[in-house]
């Protein structure tokens, strides 16, 4: 590994291996209904009950464009700030499986909806630009059950004909850490934008990397495998790593790469060869006849756009220069819709610099505690800006306010009724103060008459005692300020 | 009264309007005509019984308003028919019974008409003399032994042989004009996107039209005013304004243009073909057209691009007979197993020649010279057709090089029956509305047929055309009824 933290090296006896990623992310559309049917799109349904006879092929079947999917394709591209296509063409890419009822899988090859673009990712030091390819419109197929019956294989056909973004990326990435930064950004962003939930565990993000390695300043791309179907930011992580040192080990045995598409073995670890070049599908692309070319206005690319939110990059942005947020901490508040959108809430009527630390600090640790999302907060945004209020004006201390925090986690309640039910709210009458620093002083006389010798260290110790006898409401500027009197 | 299966549909449909029929009586004379003529092997599937109900209940409350009242019909089996088996002619869809109906052949029973069953055609719509279909040859009425064409034969042959009034075909590359040609009736061809293909099983998706087959042109407009619809289940469905064709029919053709284009006459061209073609010019010209020469240099290459795109697309439309989800399966030992033995077993052997002809020219090295130069040509020969259009309201030309021919004649020769649509296949790839109408008889007393090419939605015209043509041939078929003991 090389000294540079940021740079991702493979080093084998003098030689430095630079790692050359490109991923092809396959994100399913967030919409009601299928790419080229009116079949429902719910994930978890019972096997084959989101089936039209167009998603099985049935004879005489016809697809028919869903206008919404066509819409959250170019909404995504201009999340990209990609080009958009005015007209494009949908290709049948053929070939045999049970799981695809047409025989084809109907895509779009020469001619995408969505052309280059690109991605900001932030890293540790600096920001970097990975380039979009395309973006492109095509079907998922349906799923195969090898392991419910020892001959047979089951065939489930809800995901046939579910959209698909197919969203291809330049060979920028570098590292495994960039593929996370870069998933999870193009994840963002399409949160944001509300085209895809990005939920990998149900399958609606998933990546083919492409990994080939070079000597370190070679300018050539060396001969890339690709991974097929990895189904999370983990396993991309872990492919990556074992593939590029496998690849470095042929080369430094003096061997050639094959160009192959390989898969990874989650189990054990470790990519295999699926299937090489030569054994690579002929998928016979043409133009599917039973659509037309997909030719889209001015107008409507311009409505979408007015359609589109504050993306990250420029939340990140205002969040800086407006509230004055750290680079670290708008990064953190804006990586996701939720968080944002519970963070823009809190502040409405609260302290931007008192929520933010509240944010990250508390809610994400205790959230984290309970293995929750934002969005299944036990505080609302509404309370939590009461609770910072309360921490303002005085009302509770910052340390009462972390009981009364513990106490909201457990339920949505109103930070002031908990603190008017538990008695919390500090005590900021002098008069009460006094008497109470008195007692303190009278039960440790001896303590005292130190402290006026010159032990002034002991002071830390009398606003302890009047702290617990308050029982940790006492006011403690006021506290200090009467002791210094006092004593 | 006349003979009931003698009657042309618009007499059917006067007189079961003005109640001197009902829809039982010429829904029973029908279906006793049918069954007297198994010979002919129309049918692949009856369903008398069933339309004789449907007429009883019809007849129970006559709704007279429609266009097809009570009107017995039998369509070609490549419409899937809800609860009733669709086999398109193969062995692979030999038990497959849709759920669902064809949009074409649902607009026809809104109209109130009754199924009578499916007609026999060639498998997949693959073929010009029927002999492809897995259901047996059909025999032409004209005489024994001689093809109905294709692909729909079974549907040229019952319209010819009075088994069903009208019905209804689907043309590729001739499927309709070139069967209509062989048997003397009246087939066309409508504008591509006139007609849904929702519900059509599919052979070559850009070049498919569902179209009327009839024994006049007056009700092959009244079929083409029924069956055309713009339907938003079909993308490639086009919503342009349709004329009410059968109110709007007039024989007064005065002044129209009418081209006849020089390439359509080809070598070794029989010398009654080239007769027919004169005599259709001067009926053209009695009826008041115009004649004008014109040319469309890229016919030549018509046939070749046709035999390109229409396998292509057919090989990718079929692949979904698979076994997997309905219709025939093979038992393999594994998913590719399977999948080869259904599909050597299910297809027969002119459907294997094309996928496998279309999987060639798609193939990555081959995409470029074969697929790609096709569709380059292909908007040539369209370009040719808008340059001529630019002259001429309609052109005439033969329906097909010669009249039907024997069955068996050209089975081993796919090329010289392909050579059958060379004047048909023009008109689906620059997808023009084309009419077959009969215009006369060769030495043998075999029906020949003359086409009429219109602009694209023109359909009118070239049905006025037809019809004032028509009139001047007054053409008589010879039926004998050979095949009835």
């Amino acid at each position: 590994m090389s000294k540079n933290k940021s740079e991702y090296l493979i080093n084998r006896h003098d030689n430095q291996y630079e790692v050359v990623i490109g991923l092809e992310v396959h994100a399913q559309v967030t919409s009601a209904s299928k790419l080229f049917s009116t079949s429902a799109t719910k994930f978890g349904a019972e096997p084959n009950t989101q089936v039209s006879l167009v998603d099985a092929a049935f004879p005489g079947m016809l697809p028919v464009i869903n206008e919404y999917c066509v819409k959250q394709a170019i909404k995504t591209g201009i999340g990209l700030k990609a080009k958009i296509n005015k007209r494009s063409v949908f290709d049948r890419k053929n070939y045999f499986y049970a799981d695809l009822p047409q025989g084809y899988q109907i895509s779009q090859f020469k001619d995408p909806i969505v052309g280059e673009g690109k991605v900001i990712l932030d890293m540790p030091d600096g920001q970097k630009e990975v380039g979009i390819e395309r973006l492109h419109l095509e079907q998922d197929a349906g799923k195969s059950i090898h392991d419910l019956d020892p001959k047979n294989t089951f065939v489930d056909l809800n995901r046939s004909g579910v959209a698909l973004m197919e969203i291809v990326s330049k060979p920028d990435l570098r590292s495994p850490d960039e593929v996370n930064v870069y998933i999870k950004k193009l994840r963002s962003i399409m949160r944001y934008l509300g085209t895809c939930d990005g939920n990998m565990q149900e399958g609606s993000l998933r990546a083919d990397v492409n990994i080939s390695v070079r000597k370190k300043g070679s300018k050539e791309f060396g001969t890339r495998c690709e991974i097929k179907n990895v189904n999370s930011i983990k396993f991309m992580q872990m492919a990556i790593e074992y593939e590029a040192n496998r690849q470095v080990d042929l080369i430094e045995d003096g061997q050639m790469i094959d160009q192959e598409t390989r898969l990874f073995d989650t189990k054990k670890n470790e990519t295999r060869s699926m299937r090489s070049k030569e054994d690579a599908h002929d998928y016979r692309y043409f133009p599917d006849p039973d659509l037309l070319p997909l030719e889209v206005s001015d107008d409507f690319i311009e409505n979408l756009k007015s359609e589109i939110p504050e993306l990250p990059d420029e939340k990140k942005k205002r969040f800086i220069e407006k509230f004055k947020l750290s680079p670290y901490e708008a990064n953190i508040l804006v990586s996701d819709i939720e968080t944002s959108n519970y963070f823009e809430n809190v502040i409405k009527k609260s302290d931007v610099k008192l929520a933010t630390n509240w944010i990250i600090g508390e809610l994400f640790a205790a959230l984290n505690e309970k293995n929750l999302e934002i969005t299944e907060s036990p505080i609302s945004p509404g309370n939590l800006s009461k609770l910072i209020n309360l921490i303002k004006d005085g009302t509770i201390s910052g340390k009462i306010a972390k009981t009364v925090f513990e106490q909201m986690m457990e339920g949505d309640k109103d930070p002031k009724k908990i603190v008017e039910e538990k008695g919390l709210k500090q005590e900021s009458d002098p008069k009460a103060l006094e008497a109470l620093i008195d007692k303190v002083i009278d039960d440790n006389r001896d303590k005292a008459i130190e402290y006026n010798s010159g032990k002034v260290k002991l002071f830390g110790f009398f606003v302890g005692q009047v702290m617990k006898v308050s029982g940790g409401k006492a006011n403690p500027q006021l506290v200090n300020e009467i002791l210094k009197k006092k004593l | 009264m006349l003979d009931i299966t003698k009657q042309s549909l618009s007499e059917l449909v006067e007189n079961i309007k003005n109640k001197k029929l009902s829809s039982s009586e010429a829904t029973k004379a029908f279906v006793e005509r049918s069954e007297k003529s198994k010979e002919l092997n129309a049918y692949i599937t009856e369903d008398y019984a069933n339309a004789l109900n449907k007429a009883k209940t019809f007849d129970e409350k006559p709704n007279l308003d429609l266009k097809l009242p009570g009107i017995p019909m039998a369509v070609k089996d490549l419409f899937c028919t809800k609860d009733l088996r669709t086999t398109a002619g193969s062995k692979i869809l030999n038990n497959f019974v849709p759920t669902y109906e064809s949009t074409v052949t649902q607009n026809i029973w809104n109209e109130g008409a009754i199924l009578m069953g499916k007609l026999n055609c060639d498998e997949f719509a693959m073929g010009s003399s029927n002999e492809t279909s897995f259901f047996g040859n059909v025999q032409n009425p004209i005489d024994k032994n001689l093809v109905p064409g294709g692909s729909s034969g079974g549907s040229s042959s019952a319209v010819a042989a009075q088994l069903t009034p009208i019905t209804i075909g689907t043309d590729t590359g001739g499927s309709i004009r070139q069967p209509a040609s062989f048997t003397g009736t009246v087939g066309l061809k409508p504008t591509y996107g006139s007609c849904s293909r929702y519900g059509i099983v599919a052979f070559a998706s850009s070049l498919d039209q569902a179209g009327p087959m009839a024994q006049n042109v007056k009700d092959c407009a009244l079929l083409q005013e029924v069956i055309s619809t713009y339907d938003e289940k079909d993308s490639t469905s086009i919503d342009f304004k349709r004329n009410e064709y059968s109110k709007e029919l007039t024989k007064d053709i005065k002044g129209k243009k009418i081209g006849i284009p020089k390439e359509y006459r080809v070598d070794g061209m029989p010398k009654e073909i080239e007769d027919l073609w004169k005599k259709g010019i001067e009926y053209a010209k009695d009826c008041g057209a115009e004649i004008i020469d014109i040319s469309l240099p890229h016919t030549n290459y018509a046939l070749p691009t046709y035999y390109i795109v229409a396998p292509a697309e057919a090989s990718s439309n079929l692949a979904r007979y698979d076994g997997v989800k309905y219709g025939f399966r093979a038992e393999g030992e594994n998913l590719i197993d399977m999948y080869e033995k259904t599909r050597s077993e299910g297809f027969g052997a002119e459907v294997q020649r094309r996928i496998m002809i279309g999987t060639y020219v798609l193939s990555s090295g081959y995409y470029d010279a074969y697929y790609l130069k096709a569709q380059k040509v292909r908007k040539l020969i369209k370009n040719d057709f808008d340059d001529a259009y630019k002259k001429v309201d309609a052109i005439l030309t033969p329906s097909t090089p010669s009249s039907a021919f024997k069955i068996g004649e050209k089975t081993n020769d796919p090329v010289s029956m392909y050579l059958n649509d060379i004047f048909t296949v023009p008109v689906n790839l620059a997808g023009l509305p084309g009419i077959s109408i009969p215009a006369g008889h060769d030495a043998k007393g075999y029906p020949l047929g003359l086409q009429i090419i219109g602009k694209a939605f023109d359909e009118q015209n070239i049905l006025n055309i037809a019809y004032a043509m028509e009139e001047k041939i007054n053409f008589k078929n010879n039926i004998n009824d050979w095949w009835i003991k």
